[in-house]
């Protein structure tokens, strides 16, 4: 029973707390937005040359054998400082694919891509109606000769627009709801038949709408067995989701600090807001939200290591539900203790809650983990 | 970072459960899993066993009769305790005047005191709480006069708890009524069976009298019963409170009502079918359960945090763990209250149907949930729990 980092982990948060200080304040992080795809290339390097991009992979790929802590430690910050860059997708989805499931091979051929900054990645699951279940797949694989023909619409596929590789699921066989029959398929974004409509989300990141038609693949473009491959996406997808839940406890940690910091220095009738009771129990109660928030980012980090599957989806969908009820709380709290400023797109809070709040509603949200949690039996 | 118990903290929690199973009394148990009071003596009963075992103050310094056990063994033992559920330690005695005396008491006292306290030899009760001072306890009324050898104390304090089993009750007593209203409060122990020391049940919404008021009216007692030094009875009120404060979570107890609920929710019919399978109460209880889930790690990483650094600094996440435990506890009781609806209802279940057995401990839900109320009222209340969380945490 151990919470506190060792010496290695307390390197590696200094020191990506440290490159973020210097180069992503707000200001800085409005130049990024602008620039083309909507995030800094310059950013991604250096977070390339601090070995950030290698932290999950083995060394024998080239990577550094981070864990999940690591990648926590990594989220927390990145959230902290709102940032734009794709390590969601490109590191932990695209590279927890790969870690789990791509043949040496595959590895040699995508890792060291990202490892270096070079390439980044792109998860194309979500479909129109599928909304938060991971086996609800209309996109089709067909065999032709040995390689495949992929089929489908994708939905909000985050760096989508920008990413050199698309991560695709797509059914083999079977009906849209079974369980069964689902693949995983890596497709270079500029092959025949791939095409794209690309947008900026709510929260200032960016994502592609994707049809696929006809697209063409060869043999070892399947991310293990194209027949079946639900529990593959599962473990991924949890992994996304103890990391998004790391990055909201960063947001979090910033938001409070930000409101508390606004209602000491504004002063209404006199005084400084924030000496009224009323305001200083609400932001008492952000500060539970967020620590117990930041508790069960903590187990969700601890159950990625479960060998029970269903324990750890268990333990991950219950993270989820804390942290989505958490982030809106402080978030919106945040909104309200700031006042008319808060509304503003001038304000850094307001790009906080807006980040929260679709950290809400990717990869399933409250209600939806709650249920899940519901129907899985006595969590206690 | 391990969140894991080590081989040595799950063999330890072996021991402890296997403890209990060998040496609660099944009936204490059952009471407790009903939620019905215990006798004075099943209390005491089964403290003495607790005692004799050498765990009756297990977190106290060894020197004392503790066990020298780690943070981690410490929470494990209380978990366990709650879980299972034996009866906890006395609070007043085990975890409140019992560390004051041995932190800020003369040797005389220490060897007067903790033993009978460690085997409740005497019943400790506590005197802070007063008609005008609730919160803002500081601006206490009741006095000590300094008389020769002796102290007389007049004044009345409130919601003492359990006072009508108590054998003795440590008062904060105004000594100097000319300071600044911390400033003059001491720390004063007196025998409850003095003379013009009045005990008086109050009657609590939940039917039952766990609390009185006592008053004193010339009560002398010998001036050597003053703890520490004259006047600064507020810092050891300050400690104390503070020694108890990560105990409020009560992770064991709420699991245990937890794993009750679903145990009531699989029997009771809702439309036909064991509530259980109602969509929307299963999910109001996974919501219960997953807040329990969030304070447990919660409380885990204060302990782990005292383990390491001492109790010296007090963990920010502390805050958190009275304000979520007390709010967790209410909802596992309106949970129950959801599980057994109209039955909830009869006040004198034996009026009501005598005949039915299974009334008996269901009529203790209601009650239990009424009762209830006070966990976010004592302590420091919510609100306090947030002014200090507001000022010593977030610094506003």
């Amino acid at each position: 029973m151990d919470f506190d980092l060792n010496e290695e982990q307390r390197l590696l948060k200094e020191s990506i707390d440290g490159l973020l200080t210097d180069s992503y304040d707000f200001e800085q992080r409005k130049k990024y937005m602008a620039e083309k795809g909507g995030w800094s290339k310059t950013v991604w390097l250096k977070l390339a040359e601090q070995g950030l991009l290698g932290l999950p992979f083995s060394e024998a790929d080239g990577g550094f054998g981070g864990g999940g802590v690591e990648t926590m430690i990594v989220m927390e910050a990145l959230g902290k400082a709102l940032v734009l860059e794709p390590y969601l997708a490109t590191v932990v989805i695209g590279g927890g694919f790969l870690r789990h499931a791509g043949t040496d091979a595959q590895k040699a051929a995508h890792v060291p891509g990202i490892i270096n900054g070079s390439k980044t990645l792109a998860f194309a699951q979500l479909e129109k109606n599928s909304r938060y279940d991971l086996f609800d797949v209309t996109t089709t694989a067909k065999k032709k000769g040995d390689g495949w023909v992929i089929d489908g619409e994708k939905f909000v596929v985050l760096n989508g627009e920008n990413a050199d590789t698309l991560i695709v699921t797509a059914r083999t066989k079977g009906d849209r709801r079974d369980k069964a029959g689902t693949g995983v398929f890596l497709v270079p974004a500029n092959v025949k038949g791939v095409a794209k409509k690309s947008y900026p989300t709510q929260d200032g990141l960016h994502a592609a709408d994707i049809t696929l038609t006809g697209v063409e693949v060869g043999p070892h473009a399947v991310l293990g067995n194209p027949e079946d491959s639900l529990a593959l996406i599962e473990r991924v997808v949890d992994e996304a989701r103890i990391a998004l839940c790391a990055e909201a406890v960063g947001l979090m940690d910033e938001s409070l600090k930000t409101t508390v910091d606004y209602i000491k220095t504004r002063k209404q009738f006199g005084v400084a807001i924030g000496s009224f009771q009323s305001l200083q129990h609400r932001a008492s109660d952000m500060f539970v939200a967020a620590e117990q928030a930041r508790s069960m980012s903590m187990f969700a980090t601890m159950a990625n290591d479960f060998e029970d599957a269903r324990e750890r989806a268990n333990a991950v969908a219950a993270a989820k539900v804390q942290i989505g009820k958490s982030l809106k709380f402080v978030g919106q709290q945040s909104i309200q203790l700031h006042g008319g400023i808060g509304m503003t797109m001038e304000a850094k809070i307001g790009h906080y809650f807006k980040r929260l709040t679709m950290i809400e509603n990717t990869f399933g949200d409250t209600d939806y983990h709650q249920c899940r949690v519901a129907d899985a039996g006595a969590l206690i | 970072m391990d969140l894991a118990f080590t081989k040595e903290e799950q063999a330890f929690r072996d021991e402890v459960r296997q403890f209990f199973r060998d040496n609660v009394p099944p009936d204490t148990r059952r009471k407790l899993v009903e939620g019905r009071p215990l006798s004075k003596d099943e209390m005491l009963t089964w403290w003495r066993i607790l005692n004799k075992k050498g765990w009756g103050v297990s977190h106290w310094p060894k020197e004392y009769g503790g066990t020298g056990w780690t943070s981690v063994q410490q929470f494990i033992f209380t978990e366990e305790l709650q879980s299972y559920p034996a009866h906890p330690p006395l609070a007043f005695g085990v975890g409140m005047v019992g560390p004051v005396i041995y932190t800020f008491g003369n040797d005389e006292q220490k060897k007067k005191y903790l033993p009978r306290i460690a085997n409740v030899d005497d019943w400790w009760c506590q005197g802070f709480s007063e008609p005008g001072s609730g919160s803002d306890l500081a601006s206490l009324k009741t006095k000590a006069e300094r008389k020769g050898d002796k102290w007389i104390i007049n004044g009345q304090k409130t919601w003492t708890t359990l006072a009508q089993h108590a054998d003795m009750i440590f008062c904060l007593c105004r000594t100097d009524p000319s300071s600044k209203k911390q400033m003059g409060i001491s720390f004063i122990v007196c025998s409850i069976k003095s003379k013009g020391v009045t005990v008086r049940p109050i009657q609590t919404i939940d039917g039952g009298t766990e609390v009185n008021e006592v008053f004193f009216d010339d009560v002398e007692v010998p001036y050597d019963n003053l703890i520490g030094e004259e006047n600064k009875g507020w810092d050891y009120a300050k400690f104390l409170l503070g020694h108890e404060r990560t105990g409020l979570a009560r992770v064991g107890l709420s699991k245990e009502r937890l794993r009750r609920i679903r145990d009531l929710a699989s029997k009771i019919e809702s439309g036909g079918k064991p509530l259980i399978q109602d969509a929307a109460f299963r999910e109001k209880l996974a919501g219960c359960e997953i807040e329990l889930k969030a304070l447990e790690l919660t409380q885990l990483r204060v302990v782990a945090d005292e383990g390491k650094h001492g109790k010296g600094k007090p963990n920010p996440a502390s805050s958190v763990l009275k304000i979520k435990g007390s709010q967790i506890q209410q909802t596992t009781t309106e949970l129950l209250m959801e599980v057994i609806g109209p039955l909830a209802a009869p006040y004198d279940v034996h009026g009501h149907d005598a005949s039915n057995e299974a009334m008996d401990w269901i009529a203790q839900i209601a009650p239990s949930y009424f009762n209830n109320r006070k966990v976010s009222i004592y302590g420091g209340s919510d609100e306090i729990q947030r002014n200090i969380i507001a000022k010593a945490v977030l610094g506003l």
